[in-house]
Formats: C-alpha cells, structure tokens, sequence
C-alpha cells in the first residue's frame, strides 16, 4: 500500500543526494515564511487588526478608506500575486537543486497542452 | 422576446452545451473517473476549480450578504480567497505528488490506518452532503423565480443534468463540463455589475466604480452609502458591528476550511505534475478573484440602489419587480404605521421627535444579485443570462461534490476497505452507481431541504478546517506526526466544533448571543478553535506514542520533492 508512492521514482536515479534535499526543503520553509507572513499582514493585519486605524486614510486616487479597501480589495490581489510569486520562487528552486519534472520522460509524458481534449 | 423567454432560451442553451460536454468526455478508466486520467491543463483547472469552488452561494448569495453586513461582510471576501494561498502553498502540490485519488487516501496511507482512513471518509461525506443540499436549493430557486416552474420540477431537471455529466464523465466530464460553467456563470455575473457601474459610477470597471464618485453630484459612493445608512439608523457601511476576535475567528475558519474541504483538494489530483498544482491555484485564484472583487462593488451599487428606491417610497407606486418578488416571499412589506409609505430603517431610526421609528420591510439577501438586472432596469437578456449563471454555479459544484461522495463510497470503502479484490470495471460500476443514488439523495435534500441549510455551511467548514486541514499539514511537515497523534487529533477537533456548533444551532439557539459564546467566538467562526485544538492534541499524543514507520517517514521525504510525480498512484494496476 505504502509502496506505491513511496517508491514512485521508477524512471530515473535520484540525482539529489539527501544533504541536497534537506537544503532544499529548509529554502522552500524560508519562502513559505515571508510569503504567509506577508499573507497574514494584509488579511489578518491591514483588513481585521488595523483596520480602524488605516480607515483615517484613504487609497490614493480613489475615495477608498485604506482599511476597508485591504479588506474587501486589496488583500485578494495580494493573494494572487502571492501564488505567482511561489510559483516563480519554487520553479527556479526545483531546477536548481534539479527536483524538477521537465527531464527525459518525465517532461514529455507531462508536456500536454492546457485544455487538452480528453481523447 | 420577453424576460420568460430569454431565461429559456439561455438556460437551455447552456444545459444542451453540458450535455455534449458529458457526451464528448465520457470516462473509460477509474483514473478518468476519479482524476481525469491526470491529464487536465493547468489553465483548465484553474477555471474548472473556480466554477467548483463558486457555488450558488457565491453567485447569488454573497454579493447580498456583503451588501447587508458592510464591512462584515469582509469576512467571506477575504475567508473564501485566501485559502487558496494556504492550499497553493501548503497542501496542493504534495497532495499531487503523492497522487491519490481522493482525500482519505491520503489519511489513510499516511497515517497507515484504516481507522484514519474510515474518520476521514465519514468526514468528506458529511461535508459534501450538508453542501450539496444548499446548491440544489439554489437550483430550485432560480428555476421557480425565472421560469416560473415549480420547485420540486426544477430540482429534478437540475439533477438529470447533473446525473447525466457526472456518471457519464465522472471527473473528466465534471471537469470540461465546470470549465464551460466558469465561462457562462463569469459572463452572467460581470455584465450586470458592468451596467451597473456604468451607471452608479460612469466607468465599465466596477472595481474601480466603488471607489469612484456619483457622476451627477461628485459625492463619493462609498461615503454617498456611509450617510444613507446613518440617516436611515443603520451602523455606517465601512464599520463592522462584529468584534475584532470574531471577524478575525470567522475569517481564519472559513480560510482554513476552504483548503480542507475535499472537492477542491482533489481538483489538484487531476494535473500532469506538482508544477501544474501550484500554477493552477493560482489561475484558479485568478478567476476566483474576479467574482470576489466585483462582488463588493454590487453590494454598495445594490444597497445604495435599494436605499434610494424604498425609502419613504409609497407602497401603492412600487416598481413591478417589487411585488414579483413579493409574491416569492423573499420580500415582505407590513404597514405598521398605516402611512402608506414604506419605512426601511435600521435599530437605531428615530424621527424628529426622537420617537423610534419601526422598519416595514423585509428583504432576503439573495434578491441582491437575481433582482439587480430589474431593479436597474436592464435589459430583458441580462435578466435570463443571471438565471443561467446561478444554475451553472450550483450545478458545478453539486457535480464536484457528489463526485467526493461517489468515489469516497466505491474508492475508499470498497476498493480500499472491504473488497479490495474488486476489479477495475466493477469499481468503475460501483462509482457510477454511488454517483447516481449521491444524485438522488442530494435532489431529495433539496426538495425537501432541512431548514437549517445556512446553519449547516457553518458546520461543513468548520468540519473541513478542523479535521482534514491540521492532519494533511501534519503529514506533510512532520515526519514524526503518527496514526495515534491524527486519530486523536481529527476526532477532538470534530467532536469540539461539532458540539459547540449543534449546541448554539440545534439545541439551544436561544443562546447563540455574544454573551453566551466562548471568548465571544460565533459558530462560524469556532472551526479556527476546532483546528487549534486538533493541533495541540496531534501534536502531545503524538509525543508519548510510537513513531511511524520507516517508510511513511520515506514516503514523507518523496512527497516534497517534485521530481517523479508522473502519475497518479494506481494500486492494483
């Protein structure tokens, strides 16, 4: 039962030796720190916490009181830039510690386009 | 064509375009049904985990529930947006590379369990039920307000959809089927609000409308709605009336719960790789968002809209949409004060005397988004193409949520727990087959729905945050988290937020007051308390019991890495 993801590397030696996968998984905790702190402060911080305080101001250019705008605006689209940037972040990261999926058969069996019909 | 006949013809349009959908995409192999076959493009996912994710509630719902709590309301905004950070970050990519077929898989392997397995199966079912009942409700009432056909008639069309599609493709027909939803139910939701923009704040974006100011007296909107509601004895738009530690509760439970609840994790089983996981979160986000931003944006046109129309208006000169709306009940005027003019007004109204002024008028929230077209006046199509956008919100994530029933039930029970020697076309038969009695039962829930629909949502994510979430974080980012620990872990944090929901819901609401809760945290909220407890107690009996085995730690070291995630573990293949 348990073998069957534990050993799902069938296709190729693990190129990453052990100290590697520990250096690895220590930067993706350091990523994940900033970013979900970076999540807490607008939501939780801005939106919640801080918002009477960030109400005296206004978002410039519109007639939006700062606090409510984080709380009903602008915390979403810090979440979704928040997604993208890890996205970046940790595809540059498998690459280098080469954790990725983009070799031998792993890339071509994967390289199916978006919306790709289901035959 | 008038309104009746619009509302046919797109509803049937976009029924027919399911339908070839489902015929296009039928499932041939249990990995069709339960994953798609793993083949689904990460831009496809994102939308078809949108439409999924959006439900009637937050196509016809949460636009009026903002538009009544004000900046209450945030608490939904920024509760159903931001778990998906959480699951992008968290969860979505080392669910994937373990590649499992449903949620108690993963429970039950990690944690080398049947018992996990079988707490986790119950869990995703009671989730899913308590959640479909709401959407078939919506089905039903869309169908009743615009095409006028009875209730009961209504929730039988919505389910033969919904049993065609969803046996039919299993996964792989609900996932094409939700990507054309997402597009239909987007357009539906974005044309009005771009109308009305256009004529609250005179630009097309409504995002930015809101902000903007009355084009005809250059009064700011937001501060234009600030003052209707304190003329009126309502507490201003932009200040909450829940405290700090509650809104802060509700948010973090409805977070946590939307990245633990398994219709939207298992969307993440259906890409090639763990890349495509973390991407089409974030599409997914994306397309969320766009729902999510203008949603607040109609809630200030709605209420100031509503505001200007009722208001010492009198009864005898109402808009037409008013006494339709009337006749469904959603709206009620009693003249208690026999002037013949209807007094909208908050707790706090007094008139010039001081004398406390009694409000006349009832209005359901959910009238917000379906009435919007007529209130404004647009035209008769738009007022059809809302209809189809609240069907195909609800069909959407009704079809995702039978399929966690449908495959916890063939995949989990039988496959994984009593008949493992079950072959693959007799798993794929009894997927199909548990696939249409879900059907059933959840079109039976919605005829004759419990009355405490909205209640139970609370439940079904307070459910989600404090059982799934800690025990799949825990497995995730702990090696040294073991069966006992997630056992005794998920069944404290249910059994907490359970009691504390059905005691102040079900058995004494009377004392469901501020007064009475616990540190002044609502039902809604006490999911976040449900997972701290989960937490803490994982995390101590996991201490004084054995470790887990090598290979579960092993397993755990594989799950964090990318690399090898080409399929979707298949056991008996």
């Amino acid at each position: 039962m348990l073998g069957g993801m534990s050993n799902s590397t069938p296709n190729g030696p693990r190129p990453a030796a052990a100290p590697d996968r520990g250096a690895y998984w220590r930067i993706n905790l350091r990523y994940l720190a900033v970013l979900l702190t970076i999540w807490f402060a607008v939501s939780y911080g801005a939106g919640i916490l801080f918002v009477e305080q960030l109400n005296a101001f206004t978002l410039p250019g519109t007639s939006f009181p700062l606090g409510f705008w984080f709380a009903q605006q602008g915390s979403i689209y810090v979440f979704v830039a928040l997604i993208f940037v890890y996205v970046v972040l940790m595809n540059r990261l498998d690459r280098r510690f080469e954790v990725d999926e983009d070799e031998g058969e792993v890339g071509r069996a994967a390289s199916a386009p978006d919306g790709e019909a289901p035959a | 064509m008038n309104v009746q006949a619009w509302t046919f013809v797109l509803v049937g349009l976009s029924f027919a375009l399911y339908i070839g959908i489902a015929v296009w995409s039928r499932a041939r192999s249990t990995k069709d049904f339960y994953v798609a076959g793993t083949g689904v493009g990460p831009l496809a996912n994102g939308m078809a985990t949108a439409a999924d994710w959006m439900s009637a509630a937050s196509f016809i719902s949460m636009a009026g529930i903002v538009s009544f709590l004000g900046y209450d309301g945030s608490v939904y905004l920024m509760g159903w947006t931001g778990g998906y950070v959480l699951l992008a970050l968290l969860l979505a990519p080392y669910l994937r590379k373990f590649g499992a077929f449903t949620v108690p898989d993963f429970v039950g392997d990690r944690y080398y369990s049947q018992t996990a397995r079988v707490v986790a199966v119950i869990c995703a079912i009671a989730v899913s039920f308590t959640y479909v009942a709401g959407q078939m409700r919506g089905v039903g009432v869309v169908f009743s307000r615009f095409l006028e056909v009875p209730i009961e008639l209504g929730v039988v069309i919505g389910m033969g959809i919904v049993f065609f599609y969803a046996v039919l493709g299993g996964m792989k027909g609900i996932t094409y089927t939700q990507v054309a939803q997402y597009c239909v139910l987007i357009f539906a939701f974005m044309v009005p609000a771009i109308f009305l923009s256009l004529m609250m704040a005179g630009t097309p974006i409504p995002q930015l409308g809101f902000g903007g100011v009355d084009p005809s007296t250059g009064v700011p909107l937001i501060e234009k709605l600030n003052g209707l509601h304190t003329e009126l004895g309502f507490a201003a738009y932009t200040s909450g009336a829940k405290s700090t530690l509650d809104v802060f509760a509700i948010t973090a439970a409805l977070m946590v719960g939307t990245a633990g609840l398994p219709h939207v994790i298992i969307r993440f089983y259906t890409v090639p790789r763990v890349r495509d996981a973390r991407l089409s979160a974030g599409y997914a986000l994306v397309f969320i968002a766009i729902l999510y931003t203008t949603a607040p944006a109609i809630a200030v046109f709605a209420r100031t809209n509503l505001l200007e129309t009722v208001r010492d208006a009198p009864y005898a000169a109402v808009p037409e949409w008013f006494t339709k709306w009337e006749e469904t009940g959603l709206l009620t005027f009693t003249d208690s004060n026999a002037d013949g003019l209807i007094q909208y007004v908050g707790p706090d109204a007094v008139d010039a005397a001081g004398v406390p002024i009694t409000n006349e008028l009832t209005v359901d929230r959910d009238i917000m988004v379906l009435a919007n077209p007529e209130i404004s006046g647009l035209p008769d199509w738009v007022v059809g193409l809302v209809a189809a956008g609240g069907l195909a919100a609800a069909l959407s994530t009704a079809a995702g949520l039978l399929l966690v029933v449908s495959s916890a039930v063939s995949h989990d029970l039988l496959k994984r727990g009593l008949r493992p020697d079950i072959s693959e076309k007799g798993e794929l038969i009894a997927a199909r087959i548990a696939a249409g009695v879900a059907v059933v039962i959840a079109g039976w829930l919605g005829i004759n729905p419990p009355g405490f629909v909205a209640e139970v949502v609370a439940l079904a994510f307070g459910l989600a945050a404090s059982s799934f979430f800690p025990v799949i974080l825990l497995g995730i980012f702990t090696k040294r988290m073991n069966r006992e620990g997630a056992i005794a872990g998920m069944i404290s944090g249910i059994g907490f937020t359970t009691a504390y929901i059905v005691w102040f819901k079900f058995i004494d609401p009377a004392a469901n007051t501020a007064d009475n809760w616990w540190f002044g945290i609502s039902p809604e909220g006490i999911g976040t308390i449900g997972m701290l407890i989960n937490f803490a107690v994982a995390v101590t009996v996991s201490r004084f019991t054995p470790p887990p085995p090598r290979a579960v730690a092993n397993m755990v070291e594989d799950i964090r890495v990318p690399r090898g995630a080409r399929e979707a573990h298949e056991i008996s293949a």
